[in-house]
């Protein structure tokens, strides 16, 4: 029981990473179970949070605010996702820039059998886009985090992180 | 109903310094009428989302006024952006809308409820700082130095004459302008973040 716990995928590493990698703005749409997530992120004096009303705002916002140099994430989940097609296509794949942007992978169970739709569409969504993905499960997973980074940084390129724990980690 | 080209008459009068995005085939209009290219921002958004990116615009350049000339059809497709506009109260953003009750890009269909819509009321009920709507250039003429001297988020309605285009896509004249990758370079060069 103790390892189970220690294995789960912490706010703290999130906001830890976002802090390493040098973000400014968290653009998002609360999933299923981010309340701990968000209340952290308020909490840090460096990071400004805009709630937006879509998914597909939060793309233009985060590419508005790279026009002005800053360095924005998305927050969202992935029924989103599949909601926001042409503002990922417009904002941040035509823009060549490097990007980031973190998505609840709702409905992703690992075990093979996925019976909600929206998890099996996830990945053939980004694939369709070229976007690569980082899968992020438990805690211990949380550099993949700064590998996404680099990689956005190295190929200038949007990159996603598929949270894949979306029943433990946010909330407490 | 007003010229759009006379609304960039007077606005032109009132520019300053500030960054102009617009959208729609009234907002194009815009680029006879600037003295400052390189502060014009030509986003070309996805199906309403100029307005998006204004936003973010305004929040990392906080220090710099920004207008949005954009268009009813394009705000019906992303509504929801007055609340997040409203919510993050961006004191340097104006956002004006070029009402022409139809998608004069397409044929001229009217937009769904043309005729009805109150969109400053809607912006206003939202919690933009203040919100006005316009039929007739004088009284435009009159109050824009006002409007663009108070603090943001301020939404101003104006009904215009669309601009109806039928012909082909590929038919169609258009003047070249600069891509979008242009525009946002030489505005990060002009402000000194290139």
């Amino acid at each position: 029981m103790a390892e189970q716990q220690a294995a789960i995928l912490k706010p703290e590493t999130l906001v830890e990473e976002f802090k390493k990698n040098g973000v400014t703005h968290v653009v998002t749409v609360p999933g299923s179970e981010t309340n701990y997530l968000y209340e952290l992120m308020r909490a840090q004096p460096w990071l400004d949070i805009i709630p937006a009303a879509s998914e597909a705002q939060t793309f233009a916002i985060a590419f508005g605010l790279m026009i002005g140099k800053k360095v924005p994430i998305c927050l969202i989940q992935n029924t989103g996702m599949l909601e926001s097609g042409n503002s990922i296509r417009s904002h941040v794949l035509d823009s060549g820039w490097p990007f980031v942007f973190f998505v609840g992978y709702k409905g992703w169970t690992r075990h093979g059998a996925t019976p909600e739709s929206v998890a099996r569409y996830t990945e053939p969504f980004l694939n369709a886009f070229g976007i690569t993905y980082y899968l992020v499960e438990h805690d211990a997973d949380g550099p993949r985090i700064s590998l996404a980074f680099e990689e956005a940084r190295a190929k200038n390129r949007p990159v996603a992180v598929l949270i894949g724990d979306e029943y433990h980690g946010f909330n407490r | 109903m007003i010229h759009a080209t006379d609304v960039f008459k007077v606005f032109q009068q009132h520019r300053g310094d500030a960054i102009v995005l617009w959208v729609g085939s009234s907002g194009r209009k815009w680029q006879e009428f600037s003295t400052n290219e390189k502060r014009d921002l030509n986003i070309r958004g996805a199906m309403g989302h100029t307005s998006s990116a204004a936003l973010g615009i305004a929040l990392s350049l906080p220090n710099e006024k920004i207008v949005i000339f954009d268009a009813e059809g394009a705000l019906l497709m992303n509504l929801g952006i007055l609340a997040t506009i409203a919510d993050k109260q961006p004191r340097n953003f104006y956002h004006f809308l070029l009402d022409n009750e139809c998608y004069a890009t397409t044929g001229g269909q009217p937009v769904p409820n043309a005729k009805n819509i109150n969109y400053a009321g809607m912006a206003r009920a939202a919690g933009y700082a203040a919100a006005y709507q316009f039929d007739d250039l004088e009284s435009l003429t009159r109050q824009m130095g006002e409007i663009l001297s108070q603090k943001g988020p301020v939404f101003v309605a104006i009904k215009v004459v669309p601009l109806i285009e039928n012909e082909p896509m590929a038919r169609r004249k258009r003047p070249p302008t600069r891509s979008r990758a242009e525009t946002i370079q030489a505005l990060q060069e002009e402000l000194g973040l290139a």
